[in-house]
């Protein structure tokens, strides 16, 4: 599949979900969606067309707390960048870990850096913050 | 020479203790034991309890987490202990000095006696390091 | 084992917040020592990102010379597995043998880059230091006694029936497993998952040369170990065919200037001995990156123990865990065995290791052979 092909089977499938498509080069790509679409972007681009999940990013800006998740479909070398933007006071956004194994630890470290709250997720305990830095405290978030 | 100073002098066992590193200094450490270098046949060897030992080499750059952990072994080795701190991060925690999990360098934390710098030490550093010690 | 549990945290240096208060140049000295074993292969992807972002093409020598210090690396951090594996498993002569044959590797980074395991090679647009044409012939040389001894070692280690019956059906991980939790690297390709981003997104030389993907298909600890000894044979391949390209390309023609970083963000990734290093860099058009997001092929392939190790015996612990390549630098380094029950320890890591090297002997035995 080329990754215009790819590009418009994405957009046939999420339509009103998606905020902006910004198709960089050949290998890489940009979808901006509503964080109430998640799941459904997840499981068409990892069950449904194969991608793989490489990680997620979180960032603060000054529109608010954004998260990319960003996906690999090896085959062609395309790299595409699931953006969700999200409000600084009180970000939160439906879990993918109960569903997705691979998604587990990277939302419980965001948790700990940003607070974002990962709802519905099987075990948001603390990976890497016990002992180095105070529940409640997130050292990337500014206030 | 006092008997504790003079059976100090001979083959020494050491206890490695890696904190937030980038593991670096580990392998040059572990460098030391292969053909090469060959520091046993100084008599010293590796061992897998601080209570077997007479020297603890720390490296990495400690984090909070670590410190308590750092503390502990050194309060469980039967002293006298020589406490070697290896790298630049071991030294003076190096570039992870201002991150925002760094507890202090080793020496804020327990008495250090050797400094041996470098990112990371060739294992001649170390070994010299070593030997210099032996002949204090 | 019924269970494993993941204690972490221990290793954590707020390397991503360090990166924004350091300029570009300097971010490279900094991603360097996120691993000291995968040292390279940060730079390189954090290169990717950036020259993804500033919209630059290298030089061809510049490209060469990233992927033999690439290749370099890949061959000495399979050496250092190989020594390791070879001593959880009881056979302390190939830890001894591996790390010694590593050390000419090491001896060609000195000669290149000036230090033995972090080199300060790469800088926005190409890198810092030539290998000059004159360097070569004594390159070559190393790499001619560096490719005889591993073919040794090779040997030594695939034919060994008691190898075989500790690493074969240890560990497995179905095509199913790796998919589902996103495993990359030789833990991926030794269960019949080609990824591999060298060719999947080429980048640096990897298209201007012949080299090929190694898979296996068992997903146990012995399809690994074997996909990593061939791939070493493989990347002096590479190596080769790299120096052989310099001769042919200008010296000197190391780097492209690059004057502003405009606003925007990359996603640069790097084939690393142990996977898919994967950096996202977010820029401003300032001097200093908003963010960087770093992500080693540790953190994805250490999420299959619970797979892998589930339902082996306490004395294949530590071989399975190891199978993996875990980057303890990138990840984590506590391994204990505790009681499922009441929650309390009962055999610590060297404890482990012990029993891993009683179980090589008692099979040693069943086969009646000499120690």
């Amino acid at each position: 599949m080329t990754t215009e092909a790819i590009i418009n089977k994405v957009r046939d499938n999420l339509k009103d979900d998606i905020v902006e498509i910004n198709i960089k080069s050949n290998v890489r790509a940009l979808v901006s969606i509503k964080p109430e679409a998640v799941q459904k972007a997840y499981d068409l681009l990892f069950s449904e067309m194969g991608f793989r999940f490489i990680i997620a990013s979180a960032l603060q800006s000054k529109e608010g707390i954004e998260i990319y998740y960003h996906f690999s479909k090896d085959i062609i070398g395309l790299i595409l960048n699931l953006h969700v933007l999200l409000p600084k006071d009180n970000p939160q956004i439906e879990s993918l870990a109960d569903k997705y194994v691979a998604a587990n630890w990277i939302e419980r470290e965001m948790h700990e850096l940003y607070g974002i709250k990962f709802l519905n997720h099987p075990n948001l305990e603390k990976l890497i913050s016990d002992g180095n830095w105070a529940e409640g405290v997130y050292p990337y978030k500014e206030e | 020479m006092g008997i504790k100073t003079h059976s100090f002098k001979k083959s020494l066992w050491l206890f490695h203790f890696g904190g937030a590193s980038c593991n670096n200094c580990d392998i040059e450490i572990l460098d030391c034991l292969t053909p090469r270098y060959d520091v046993e046949r100084f008599g010293m060897k590796l061992v897998g309890s601080i209570r077997h030992a007479d020297v603890l080499l720390v490296n990495g750059s400690i984090n909070k987490k670590d410190k308590p952990r750092l503390e502990e072994i050194y309060n469980q080795a039967p002293k006298p202990i020589v406490v070697v701190a290896i790298g630049a991060c071991g030294c003076t925690g190096g570039i992870f000095a201002e991150g925002n999990t760094f507890a202090g360098p080793v020496d804020k934390i327990i008495p250090v006696d050797v400094y041996i710098p470098g990112c990371p030490p060739k294992p001649e550093a170390i070994l010299a390091g070593i030997v210099k010690l032996l002949n204090k | 084992m019924k269970d494993v549990q993941w204690v972490t945290g221990y290793n954590h240096r707020g390397i991503e917040k360090l990166c924004e208060s350091k300029t570009f140049d300097q971010v490279f000295f900094l991603v360097e020592r996120v691993c000291g074993i995968c040292s390279t292969s940060h730079p390189f992807a954090f290169a990717n990102a950036m020259e993804e972002i500033c919209n630059v093409e290298l030089t061809n020598r510049a490209k060469y010379i990233r992927s033999i210090i690439g290749e370099l690396e890949r061959i000495h951090s399979h050496l250092l597995w190989v020594g390791l594996a070879g001593h959880f498993l009881g056979y302390n002569t190939v830890f001894m043998w591996a790390w010694k044959y590593r050390e000419p590797v090491l001896d060609l980074f000195e000669m290149i880059t000036g230090n033995r395991n972090s080199y300060a090679m790469f800088k926005i647009g190409g890198v810092r230091r030539d290998i000059e044409n004159s360097m070569i012939p004594s390159m070559k040389k190393v790499l001619d006694i560096v490719k005889k001894k591993t073919d040794l070692l090779i040997g030594a280690v695939m034919d060994d029936p008691v190898i075989h019956a500790r690493t074969k059906g240890v560990g497995i991980l179905t095509k199913e497993d790796i998919i589902q939790y996103g495993a990359l690297g030789p833990t991926a390709r030794a269960s019949g998952v080609p990824i591999d981003v060298r060719r999947d997104d080429p980048y640096a030389a990897y298209p201007l040369v012949n080299w090929k993907v190694i898979t296996a298909e068992g997903g146990d600890v012995f399809a690994k170990t074997e996909v990593r000894l061939l791939e070493i044979n493989e990347s002096i391949s590479i190596i080769e065919q790299c120096l052989e390209g310099l001769t042919k390309e200008k010296e000197g023609e190391i780097e492209v200037k690059v004057k502003e970083i405009p606003e925007g963000f990359g996603t640069g990734h790097a084939e690393a001995p142990r996977g898919e290093v994967f950096h996202f860099v977010k820029t401003d058009g300032s001097n200093y990156p908003k963010r960087h997001k770093i992500r080693a092929p540790s953190y994805m392939n250490i999420g299959t123990f619970k797979k892998s190790c589930i339902g082996q015996t306490i004395s294949d612990a530590t071989i399975a865990l190891a199978a993996v390549d875990p980057c303890y630098c990138c990840t984590e380094r506590m391994a204990y065995v505790y009681n499922y029950s009441t929650g309390e320890k009962i055999l610590n890591g060297s404890e482990l290791i012990k029993l891993g090297q009683q179980k090589t002997d008692e099979i040693r035995k069943q086969l009646k052979m000499d120690k």
